[in-house]
């Protein structure tokens, strides 16, 4: 992808923005656009892979820098096309929406990888910024087949951020993630698929959703590959199986970019679909309660993800304007705020090896920074006036209230609620404060807490000049955060969740934090779906045996009937006796002979 | 080039390698034959290039009289687009295949001073594979394949193994009754035509099209022409073939035989009696279809449980022969373009694996999936190939798998039958199954110490650049799919126009 190529490139000087040259603020002709965006990171990546560790991790920090640069250099409007397979295939496509994802990974790349910089290890670091690459790719896809090809990237690159635990537990969550990953991109190519047979065109634009019958089978398709990634209910589980699985600097890794695309092409794909505006409802409900009796800190975190996701769906589903905006500006801060929580629990568990809320406590004794980054993290996410939760979650908020959805609204403030309760007080609170637990752990090394630092600065930054992220939103909607009704409104919602956390644990009903493990619907899938088939899988297992083997050998069942016929001792993986060939090279001919007759 | 040497060229890409055989036997030296067989098979692909080019250029296909016998009295060759891709890309896998070094084959039981012979076999091998594509004429067809036939079944018999004798004479068996099968098909056509060129049989066939003979004869073809390419379920032969083969025999034909076979099936079907008579009067799509549906799964499924890499490979080449013949069963220019177009991706990739894996095999001191534990760290280069050809082999965007795959899926979709579509992902979902397994093996196993064996340090450049080469093709033709598709397409494109005008019946 060089600058040739780029110069061939349609540009549209009507849409080329003046707002964005003057919120980077410098003059962006002569610098950046050489490569593909997603190329910086990549080769960043290759670096790390084969330069001693030493050298290798200042790529970490340098890669998204020169990323970065690059991207300036893109205008909106740059369409770069690559002829492959009698198709053009629109490597790159930039407008507003996908150069604010793009600045934000690059931003949440920067993090993480300062983050990740005492790592000893050249596997995580360089499939991390592979991943960030593969996101990068991903928003500015222009095509569904491109799309799919960094979607998969995606899950491939992402999984070793789990793997790296390098327990057999791990393993096992690595596996189940990746496949669920792997199907959401197989379902996203049986999406394009259907499309490009009923439209000829495998373009990533607006799709309407409806009945089967009249839309087709490729909008939902899609849905539910992106469903998955998003997290939608009952899809969700990867995702909090996953996290905390993950290596303390790989959560990080994993929390910026996996549910941030979905959410990009959800808001690319699907703006204005009123079944998001229910999806997103009940995601910002249901975690809330798992969140509340978790113990795990870290998975108290994705289920506060999910929870946070569903602010962005419900946002996606109010259709273009503040809704977008809002859901946009909401992914922007969450990436930030939700990346300095992870971080602050990661480095816990990185100088404790705890991660339990009944395990720990006391940890502000000789974690000051990071408890004090914590709770920036945690004023963000509960959305404090003055913090950048406040900025971007009310705007989804006002848009419901504009559609006149007051069930949702409604719902959405009960969910404000729920969050400070779990993430905002139940995270530093457990980790830091509560009992002491005696634990005496270091200070977060220095590398962690720049980047938590950083992460804080931004939270604080954003929140009080919150026309700085509003520039670069998709939609002109114009929007004050800072009027009297939305603070006091904010305020007392606060007030009054605090003070209902304060009096339950004064009063010893607040639940307790426990070793449990709490059932999601994967349980159904892990344990029941297993449990209830394994009759009727023995059964055709047992048919299927018995009828191949003549008799006796009923027991062998399901795929051990699969294994039987194909094992190296079985049917079709022995070597055949040549009488065996020659006896069905004898039976095709007199099938063929006849199907022939009977066909003229 | 000189015009009078331009003329001759359909006949020269036969005659180097055929030539170059008896020089490797009258010589025995082994560096000698070694650079023989090297140059006479890029010879042969530099000519095959030539005529490609030429072809691609002009549009019309190249005709040549042998001797200067005009046919149909004496033997015509003809180079069509089609048979100059499928003669280019076979004699570009031959070349890179000889240019690796098999230290299993030295190791063979076979003395270095006779190693010689290893060449010349592998040379007529060759020159029957190529002849098979270039000629025009059906009998002619069966005396190259038996010269490709015979020269695979001793080239097989030299592996190291004595299991080798067993495949190999087994293949030769069912070879036998696939190459009489097609001769008694050859026979009957003769009988009721009375001739033996292609297109003349063609031209006289719609005037006798009614007589039982035509038909009995074209299920005769089709069958004989089935057990070389190994359609389920006549496919036995093939793992054993390639398991107890020394390892650039089985590299050479894994990429080459089938391939050749389904050219000549195409070349029957569309040249001779024309695709509206075969698919409307004959039912083939009713025996093939299901047939390629079972290869597919039944081959991948064989693949997940072999412990032995070179038959993981084999079984893995019948599920992909399965994907060759659904495009043709499919009956539509996107689906037939597939198949043809993985006759190249296959190939390659094909070869590729199994080169790399006789790299592998040297240094892990076995064939065993097991014997592959920790590969990723002893040998990441060559453990990264496979991973590659891996990739190809399940269809992954960005490898030449994929861009076959994408055409038969498109077809299906083409020719209403989206569960055969679903079923091509479904089946490369056990493609995904069986490369992990050794993905798994050389990632997160422990290398275990074997006993009496001694790790022999790193994989020499002689083996790891060949099976670099065709592994890399496997990406670059994912990527820059211009010469393979482009080709296969406009090839298709006149294969089918060619076969609705000139044989319609």
């Amino acid at each position: 992808m060089t600058s040739s190529l780029l110069l061939a490139a349609a540009s549209d000087p009507a849409s080329l923005s003046t707002t964005m040259s003057t919120v980077r603020g410098i003059d962006i002709d002569g610098i950046g656009g050489w490569m593909h965006p997603a190329l910086p990171l990549l080769i960043g990546a290759a670096l790390i892979a084969f330069l001693p560790s030493r050298f290798g991790r200042w790529v970490l920090v340098l890669a998204p820098i020169l990323g970065f640069l690059n991207l300036l250099g893109f205008e909106i409007g740059t369409v770069v096309e690559l002829p492959m397979m009698g198709l053009a295939l629109q490597v790159l496509e930039v407008d507003k929406l996908s150069l604010l994802f793009g600045y934000l990974f690059h931003l949440a790349a920067l993090l993480a990888g300062i983050y990740a910089l005492h790592l000893d290890d050249r596997l995580q670091p360089s499939t991390g910024l592979a991943y960030a690459a593969a996101a990068v790719g991903a928003v500015f896809a222009g095509d569904l087949l491109v799309l799919f090809v960094f979607w998969e990237l995606l899950a491939i690159t992402s999984v070793f951020q789990i793997w790296a635990r390098k327990s057999d537990q791990a393993f096992g969550v690595g596996m189940r993630y990746l496949t669920l990953h792997i199907s959401s991109g197989l379902l996203l190519l049986g999406g394009a698929a259907v499309l490009f047979k009923e439209t000829g065109a495998v373009e990533l634009g607006k799709m309407e959703l409806g009945p089967v019958g009249d839309v087709g089978l490729g909008p939902w398709l899609l849905l539910i590959a992106v469903g998955l990634k998003a997290a939608f209910p009952a899809l969700h589980t990867w995702l909090v199986d996953a996290y905390p699985a993950a290596t303390p600097t790989g959560t990080v890794f994993l929390s910026s970019f996996t549910t941030k695309t979905a959410i990009y092409v959800l808001a690319r794909c699907f703006a204005g679909a009123d079944e998001l505006i229910v999806v997103g409802a009940v995601m910002a409900m249901f975690p809330i309660f798992y969140a509340v009796i978790e113990n795990d800190l870290r998975r108290v975190l994705g289920y506060s993800m999910i929870n946070q996701i569903g602010f962005m769906v419900v946002g996606i589903g109010l259709g273009e304007g503040l809704g977008v905006n809002g859901a946009v500006a909401h992914a922007f801060n969450d990436v930030i705020f939700k990346g300095l929580l992870f971080m602050s629990m990661g480095a816990v568990l990185f100088r404790t090896g705890k991660i339990n809320g009944s395990e720990l406590g006391g940890l502000y004794k000789t974690m000051p920074q990071t408890a004090g980054f914590c709770m920036v993290g945690a004023a963000s996410i509960s959305a404090f006036p003055g913090f950048s939760g406040f900025v971007s979650k009310s705007m989804v908020m006002v848009a419901a209230a504009h559609d006149g959805q007051v069930l949702v609204w409604l719902l959405l403030l009960f969910a404000s609620a729920g969050v400070f309760h779990h993430a905002g007080i139940k995270i530093p609170f457990f980790a830091f404060y509560a009992h002491d637990s005696g634990l005496r752990p270091k200070e977060a090394p220095t590398n962690m807490r720049v980047a938590m630092g950083i992460s804080a600065l931004l939270c604080v930054g954003i929140g009080c000049f919150p026309f700085l992220l509003y520039r670069m939103l998709p939609y002109d909607a114009p929007y004050n955060p800072y009027d009297v009704t939305h603070v006091v409104t904010q305020l007392q919602l606060l007030f009054f969740s605090a003070l209902a956390f304060v009096t339950l644990m004064l009063l010893k009903i607040y639940p307790p934090e426990l070793r449990s493990t709490n059932l999601d619907v994967d349980w159904i899938w892990r344990r029941l779906i297993p449990r209830v088939c394994r009759l009727p899988i023995a059964l055709c297992g047992a048919v299927w045996g018995g009828l191949l083997a003549g008799a006796g050998d009923v027991r062998r069942s399901g795929l051990l009937a699969v294994r039987w016929l194909h094992s190296p001792a079985g049917r079709f993986g022995e070597p055949w006796p040549t009488g065996r060939t020659a006896f069905w090279a004898a039976l095709l001919l007199a099938v063929m002979m006849m199907v022939a007759y009977a066909s003229r | 080039m000189p015009s009078s040497l331009q003329q001759h060229l359909p006949v020269l890409t036969v005659l180097v390698p055929m030539l170059a055989a008896p020089l490797c036997v009258l010589i025995p030296n082994r560096a000698f034959t070694r650079v023989l067989a090297i140059l006479a098979s890029a010879g042969s692909f530099a000519v095959a290039l030539a005529l490609l080019a030429s072809v691609r250029e002009s549009g019309v296909p190249i005709h040549y009289a042998l001797g200067g016998w005009a046919p149909p009295l004496g033997i015509e060759l003809r180079i069509t687009l089609l048979s100059a891709f499928v003669i280019a890309t076979i004699t570009f896998i031959s070349t890179v295949v000889l240019a690796f070094e098999a230290r299993g084959l030295s190791a063979s039981g076979l003395p270095e001073s006779r190693l010689n012979l290893f060449y010349a076999a592998y040379l007529l091998a060759l020159t029957g594979l190529v002849g098979m594509v270039a000629t025009n004429d059906l009998f002619n067809v069966f005396v190259f394949l038996e010269i490709s036939s015979l020269a695979s079944y001793s080239m097989i018999s030299l592996g190291k193994d004595r299991r080798a004798l067993v495949a190999a004479y087994s293949y030769l068996l069912i070879g036998t009754v696939g190459a009489t099968f097609y001769l008694l098909g050859v026979g009957l056509l003769y009988q009721v035509t009375g001739t033996l060129n292609m297109l003349d049989i063609a031209a006289r066939l719609p005037e006798v099209a009614h007589l039982r003979s035509v038909a009995v004869g074209f299920v005769f073809l089709m069958v004989g022409l089935f057990i070389k390419l190994a359609v389920f379920p006549l496919h036995q032969w093939l793992p054993n073939a390639y398991t107890h083969a020394p390892a650039k025999a089985a590299a050479m034909l894994a990429g080459t035989a089938t391939k050749v076979s389904y050219y000549v099936l195409l070349r029957v079907i569309f040249t001779v009696f024309g695709a509206a008579f075969v698919f409307g009067q004959l039912g083939l799509a009713r025996v093939l279809l299901p047939l390629s549906l079972l290869a597919m799964f039944v081959g991948s499924a064989a693949a997940i449980y072999q412990t032995d890499l070179r038959r993981l490979l084999a079984y893995s080449s019948i599920a992909q022969v399965g994907y060759m013949t659904l495009g043709l069963s499919l009956q539509n220019a996107d689906a037939l373009t597939g198949g043809v177009v993985h006759l190249f991706n296959h190939g390659v990739t094909k070869s590729g694996l199994f080169l790399i894996v006789a790299a592998m095999a040297t240094r892990a001191g076995g064939w065993s999936v097991d014997a592959m534990a920790g590969a990723a760290k002893s040998m990441p280069i060559a453990f990264g190939g496979f991973v590659l050809g891996g990739l190809s082999l399940i269809g992954v965007p960005g490898t030449a798998g994929f861009v076959s795959k994408w055409y038969l899926v498109r077809g299906a979709l083409e020719a209403g039958k989206p569960w055969v579509a679903f079923l091509i992902l479904l089946s490369s979902m056990l493609a995904v199954v069986y490369v992990w397994r050794v993905v798994e093996a050389g990632f997160f196993q422990e290398p275990q110490a074997r006993e009496g064996f001694e790790a022999s340090g790193r994989i020499p450049l002689n083996m790891l650049v060949p099976a670099g080469v065709l592994l890399l093709a496997s990406l670059v033709f994912g990527i820059w799919t211009e010469p393979t598709l482009g080709t296969a397409a406009s090839a298709v494109e006149y294969l089918l126009s060619f076969s609705n005008s000139g044989a319609s019946m």
